[in-house]
Parts: C-alpha cells; sequence; structure tokens
C-alpha cells in the first residue's frame, strides 16, 4: 500500500515547506517525492498544511469505569477529529492505572479499539493517595511512558523525592499535577474578584505555585527531570522560567484554555468554565502567553476532560472539573497564538508534536523517513464555528461553543491508515 | 409594574430604579404587618413554596407570613425530611414543585449560584433567600428600606459594615445595593476574612475599626460563625471581639442619630456587645418587621394579581 499526499505545505517543527509525501506500509519513505509517484491512494492537499500527527501529552479517556464519560473508541474518535494521532492518558480511571493488569487492558483495548495511538500513563502513588509508590517497574514493562497522580497532587515532599528517584531507574518521565490542597481549601474558582462576587471559594494562584517550586526544588536537588502539568499562573511560569535558567531538568505543559479564557468565563456559574487547575486572571493569561513564546513552557497539551451532562448541570461547587480538550486545542492554538502573532505556525506545531514527544520519550513527531505515518492535514484558511454538538466525544462540556476559529482537521492518518477525513471514521 | 426579570437572585441584577420601586411598595406593605387586620387578597389563588436548604428561623417565618398575609398558599419543604435526603437534584426537585402548581419558589442554599442553576431549568418564579455567599437580596432590601424610614434617603448615607465580609452574602447584597443606591460603604473585617478584590464593588475598606465606623450613619454587624477559629480565620472570640466586635468604645466616632444594625442571629458578645444590641439607636427588631413588608412587596410584584 503506497499512499501519496500531494501539493500540501508540509510543517516540521523547524521548516514549512512545499512538499509531497510518500508514505509506504505505514512508513514515511519520502517528503520529497514526485507529484507523479505511482500510488495506490493520492490525497491532493492543496491549500491544506501537512503536519507530524499531534501528540497529548495530557488526557483523560476515562475507560475502563466512567465509560458514561468516555470510553477508548470515542475518547480516540475525539482524538482523532481534533487532529492527534498520539494521546498519553491519565491513570484516574476505575480502577486507577496503578498496576500492569489495568495497563494491559487500556493497550489491548485501544489497539482493538482505538483510533489512534495510547500511550498509558500509570499512577505515582497506589490508588493516587501519595501514600505508597505505586508498581512503576512493572507498569513500565506492561507499556506506560510516565507516572503521575494526575488529578491531585503528592502532598507528602518526602513522597515526591522518592517518586522523581525511584522513576528515573525505570526511564519514567514524572509529570506533577502542582496544587497545595490545604491553599485550595475547598475553593472551586481563581480566587479574584470573580470569586468574590459569585460568592465562591477562591483557588489562589500560590496553590499551584507554591508546588510548582517544590518540585523544581526536589529536581534540583535530585538532578532528575520534572514535568510540570497544565501550567496556569504568572508565578508559576516565572518559577519554571528561572529553574530553566539555572539549569535545572523542569519541563512544562500549558492548555488552550489558559491562553484563551479568564476567571470571567465563570460568570453566571457556568460550569462548563470550572477545571483545575482553574481559569486565572487577565494578567496569569499573558504570563501564560509570554512562557509559550519564550519556550519556557515547552509544550501544549489538551487536559481533555470529558464529562456527562448531569455532571456540570448542577451547582457551581459541586460540578465536576475539566472540559473536552481534543476538538479544539489545534483551532485555538492557530486562532489565539499564531494570527495574533505570538508564536510562528511551526512554533506551535512544535509544542504539539516534537516537545510533547520529547517530554514522553516516544518515536513520534517528525515527518522524517523512516517513521511511522502519523499525519494530520489542516485547513487553516477558513473560519467555522465551534459547535459542540458535532464532537466526537461522548461528553459535550466544553466552554469554546460557539467560538469563531481557524484550523480545521481534514484528515487525520495513523500508521499510513486514514482514521478520520471529512467528519467521517475509519476503524 | 411588574420587576422586569420573573426572579429576584440578587441585587447585582436589578438597578437603582427596580430597588427603589420595590422599596415604595414595601412601605405601602408596612401598613398592612402593623395593622390589626393582616389579610389582604393581592395573592389570592398564588401558591408560595420555600425551600431551605439551610437553618433559618427569621427568613423563613417572614416569607410564609408576608405570602399568608396576602392570602396566598404557602408551604415549606423541610429538606431533612424530603427528596433531597434521598439524593435528588436540586433540578429535579424544583420541577417538582412546579409539577404541582406553584407559582414561586423561594430559595435558601449553602451553595452560591443555587438559585439561578434553580431559576434557569423551571418557569416558576424563583426568589433568592441566600445563597451560599453570594447574596441574600431581600436582608439587604429589608435593610435599606430601615435606612430610608430613618434618614429619608440612602443617598449620601455612609454606612459601615463590620466583620466576617468574606463568608456573608447580607455584605455583598448590601455592598451592591447601596452602592447603587448612592450610599457609601466603609468596611472593616479581620484581614483573613476580607474577600478579594471588594473594593472593586464601590467599598472603602478601612484599617482600623474606628476609622471605619467614623462619621458613619449605619453601622452593621455581621455574624461570625464560631466554628471559623477552626479554620485559623481568627484565633478566639475574646480577641475577635477586642479587635473586630463592636462596642460602645469604638462607636463613639459614628453620628449622634447612627443606627446599630444586625441581620441576625446575633452572638452577644462576639460581634457585638450586648450594651450596642439593646441600645435605643438599635433597629435590628425594626428590621426584621421591615423584613416582612419586602418580601410582600417582592412576592407581590413577581407573581401578584393584576387586579384586586
Amino acid at each position: 500500500m503506497r499512499m501519496l499526499i500531494i501539493n500540501g505545505t508540509v510543517i516540521q517543527w523547524d521548516k514549512i515547506e512545499k512538499a509531497n509525501v510518500l508514505i509506504e506500509e505505514g512508513t514515511i519513505v519520502s517528503t520529497k517525492a514526485a507529484p507523479d509517484t505511482d500510488a495506490d491512494k493520492i490525497i491532493d492537499a492543496d491549500g491544506l498544511y501537512v503536519l507530524p500527527g499531534l501528540i497529548d501529552a495530557h488526557c483523560h479517556l476515562r475507560d475502563p469505569g466512567f465509560e458514561y464519560k468516555e470510553d477508548m473508541v470515542s475518547g480516540t474518535k475525539s482524538a482523532a477529529r481534533g487532529g492527534f494521532t498520539s494521546i498519553a492518558c491519565m491513570p484516574n480511571t476505575n480502577p486507577v492505572v496503578d498496576n500492569a493488569a489495568v495497563v494491559r487492558y487500556i493497550i489491548e483495548k485501544s489497539k482493538k479499539e482505538g483510533y489512534v495511538n495510547v500511550f498509558p500513563i500509570g499512577a505515582i502513588s497506589k490508588g493516587l493517595d501519595g501514600i505508597e509508590l505505586a508498581e512503576m517497574g512493572i507498569m513500565k514493562e506492561a507499556g506506560i511512558v510516565a507516572v503521575s497522580d494526575d488529578g491531585k497532587p503528592v502532598m507528602n515532599s518526602d513522597v515526591m523525592k522518592k517518586a522523581l528517584i525511584y522513576a528515573a531507574q525505570f526511564d519514567l518521565p514524572v509529570i506533577s499535577h502542582c496544587e497545595d490542597l490545604n491553599l485550595t481549601d475547598g475553593g472551586s474558582m481563581n480566587e479574584g474578584l470573580t470569586s468574590t462576587v459569585l460568592g465562591l471559594r477562591g483557588i489562589p494562584a500560590s496553590s499551584e505555585d507554591v508546588m510548582v517550586a517544590r518540585e523544581i526544588l526536589l529536581s534540583e536537588y535530585t538532578k532528575i527531570p520534572v514535568h510540570i502539568a497544565h501550567v496556569s499562573t504568572k508565578a508559576s511560569v516565572e518559577l519554571i522560567r528561572q529553574a530553566k535558567k539555572r539549569g535545572i531538568k523542569v519541563t512544562a505543559e500549558t492548555c488552550p484554555h489558559y491562553f484563551t479564557l479568564t476567571e470571567e468565563a465563570c460568570k453566571n456559574y457556568n460550569t462548563n468554565a470550572k477545571m483545575n487547575p482553574p481559569l486565572r486572571s487577565r494578567e496569569d493569561l499573558e504570563a501564560v502567553i509570554e512562557g509559550l513564546k519564550d519556550d519556557t513552557i515547552d509544550m501544549i497539551a489538551t487536559d481533555h476532560a470529558p464529562h456527562h451532562f448531569d455532571e456540570k448541570n448542577v451547582e457551581f461547587e459541586k460540578a465536576a472539573n475539566g472540559i473536552v480538550g481534543f476538538e479544539t486545542a489545534l483551532a485555538l492554538g492557530y486562532t489565539k497564538l499564531v494570527e495574533p502573532g505570538h508564536l510562528s505556525l511551526p512554533k506551535l506545531i512544535e509544542k504539539m508534536t516534537v516537545s510533547p514527544a520529547k517530554m514522553l520519550r516516544i518515536d513520534k513527531g517528525t515527518l522524517e523517513r523512516g517513521k511511522a505515518a502519523d499525519i494530520t492535514i489542516v485547513d487553516f484558511d477558513s473560519e467555522y464555528t465551534v459547535d459542540v454538538s458535532k464532537f466526537a466525544s461522548k461528553s459535550k462540556n466544553s466552554p469554546f461553543d460557539g467560538f469563531k476559529v481557524k484550523g480545521k482537521v481534514m484528515t487525520t492518518i495513523v500508521g499510513g491508515k486514514i482514521v478520520y477525513e471529512k467528519h467521517e471514521f475509519f476503524g | 409594574m411588574r420587576l422586569s426579570s420573573k426572579d429576584l437572585l440578587g441585587l447585582e441584577d436589578i438597578g437603582a430604579e427596580e430597588i427603589t420601586f420595590i422599596l415604595e411598595t414595601a412601605k405601602e406593605m408596612k401598613k398592612i404587618v402593623t395593622s390589626s387586620m393582616k389579610r389582604v387578597n393581592y395573592l389570592q389563588g398564588r401558591s408560595v413554596v420555600s425551600l431551605f436548604y439551610e437553618n433559618s428561623t427569621r427568613t423563613r417565618v417572614s416569607f410564609e407570613l408576608a405570602a399568608k398575609y396576602m392570602g396566598a398558599q404557602a408551604v415549606n419543604v423541610s429538606v431533612a425530611s424530603s427528596s433531597v435526603a434521598k439524593g435528588e437534584t436540586l433540578i429535579d426537585t424544583g420541577k417538582t414543585l412546579e409539577a404541582m402548581g406553584t407559582d414561586i419558589v423561594i430559595i435558601r442554599h449553602n451553595q452560591s449560584g443555587a438559585p439561578h442553576l434553580l431559576a434557569r431549568n423551571i418557569n416558576a418564579s424563583v426568589i433568592n433567600a441566600g445563597d451560599g455567599m453570594h447574596e441574600h437580596p431581600t436582608q439587604a432590601l429589608l435593610d435599606m428600606m430601615t435606612m430610608q424610614e430613618t434618614f429619608g434617603t440612602l443617598e449620601g448615607l455612609k454606612v459601615a459594615i463590620i466583620g466576617d465580609i468574606y463568608h456573608s452574602r447580607v455584605a455583598r447584597s448590601n455592598i451592591i445595593g447601596l452602592t447603587k443606591m448612592g450610599a457609601q460603604v466603609q468596611l472593616f473585617a479581620p484581614s483573613t476574612l476580607m474577600p478579594v478584590g471588594i473594593e472593586h464593588l464601590g467599598a472603602k475598606i478601612f484599617p482600623t475599626i474606628k476609622d471605619a465606623i467614623y462619621d458613619c450613619d449605619v453601622v452593621m454587624g455581621l455574624r461570625v460563625q464560631l466554628e471559623r477559629q477552626k479554620k485559623c480565620l481568627f484565633p478566639t472570640t475574646n480577641e475577635y471581639c477586642k479587635f473586630f466586635g463592636i462596642n460602645p468604645d469604638n462607636i463613639k466616632g459614628a453620628k449622634k442619630n447612627a443606627l446599630w444594625m444586625h441581620p441576625g442571629p446575633v452572638n452577644r458578645g462576639v460581634e457585638m456587645t450586648s450594651t450596642i444590641i439593646d441600645a435605643d439607636n438599635s433597629v435590628i427588631n425594626k428590621q426584621v418587621t421591615n423584613g416582612v413588608a419586602v418580601r410582600m412587596a417582592l412576592l407581590y410584584l413577581l407573581i401578584g394579581r393584576e387586579e384586586f
């Protein structure tokens, strides 16, 4: 099976050029193929952009245990519709991914039913309780690519220090959800004027900042890399910037909502704007963008967190945290970062391909000869309106419904096979 | 004339004109409350349900009497013995009440925004009788009515609000309402109980209780929940009373004819000493009377019969 993608503008993290991509048996053979090369399938990407398939270092697939929110099929379809070809899913399922059996379940199910490559992330601690280490070594053998207690912080600093040291022995990156629960103190949105007016308990920015500082210091002390999940505050960006200058091996991600929305989106008790960490102030949003510009923030992750309508159609403080992320991430990155001139298009793509691949230590993210043909073809020129009812995800909890954006995924190819094209999925 | 919305969820949503109109209507209603024949038929054939997820004496009874004085059918749902205890959601409870023909639901809830959620999901009117730390609009209206009765106007009044501003829906509604009516609100609280950004609502924060009270027309105390000390918000009630409580010494700078107010229930000797509570300038009981009048006005303006 030979596939040829012609007339497209190919974007790699370091360059942007008109090129024809030739795929043979699921592998990229050439990015300089002649347009008349013989092929079984020819995709005309005239006027479109051809990217390495997007990689998400942070999502929640809800399978096993919360299949009413999302499952392997709907979650990977949602990813494919968003242009993601590889996704790393967090372990806060039920049961928790803290043992090899659940890892194997996810990998086998994704191979059988999934539309994109799924890389499970194992728990740092048993049951995500932050007390005893999970079986990182055995889970690594079963296929995890990283460890994290995401959704919950590891509150005990000594546990975190030992987790870093132990995970390093198995070459597993550690992803930290930075939150001091004592400072969060039952809060449900960012602490500021909006929380005061709404009468909602506020989560101070310092709840995130003190833990980012702790992870940086532990990384410096142990000389082991640490990855900071979903950075949302100005002070966290600055702490990471200074740490990098001092040579500490810290990497960081943010999510589209933190460079698109502020706490004001919570007005009228809009539970689709409720997430953890919470949407912050305008100043924080601007700092996140600055952090993306100077590479303090290495990558953009989705934190795809689907929830059932009933879990959001409740009192704000009772509502579940998180939003559907896959299907708006690339468009928000383009519309909010590239169009206003904050990032070049190749830089945006780097933060959604090469950077997460490097952090997760997976062989993905480029269109180099010999690599698996994970490719996303995108129309960045026509504006469209986000319509949550069209989401492939089982859940529709997004604050971006009705947003006008650019960056529509036309085709998603995983391992040389078209899995999504023109609103249709191919299993 | 009616209110512009089917609901009263907070003073944030209504303007000075509507506040004035409600207070004018309440003035008329007060004549009924204080007469010996407390019965009119403005709400005849209407049904009023109060749905209280938190304990309350004065607000619940006040609404019930307001409804009954005007001839409505009034029912109280006691949440502890209702389907809520079986896990029914707020929306489902609201829809159930509506299906029984309820014209208006009076809701008190420990979660901020709960009345808004209910109002969005049912066609019946909703009055917020206090939601979490958000608003308590009828309390602020009765407070404003009480001030207006004494001073004739709210414009230019200086009102000191002292105490646990952070957790107080009474404070928020009063700050919003009084500011809209042209009064100046002066705040003082333990710094741990002063919410972030409150000054952007138009209130001024003062460094000491005496500064906040100086030259004021009204001094309003707020209830402090004694269990807050377990959350490191203040060390002891003794220290609270000394530095943050309203006592004869620190109200000396207020105007001679100033009023002492409190939404109740009071912790005597904590946020306010008994000498203040029982003083001639104290209008705490008048507030309660005006509460019935204000609630009658609101019920009438939201679901009252057009003709009578």
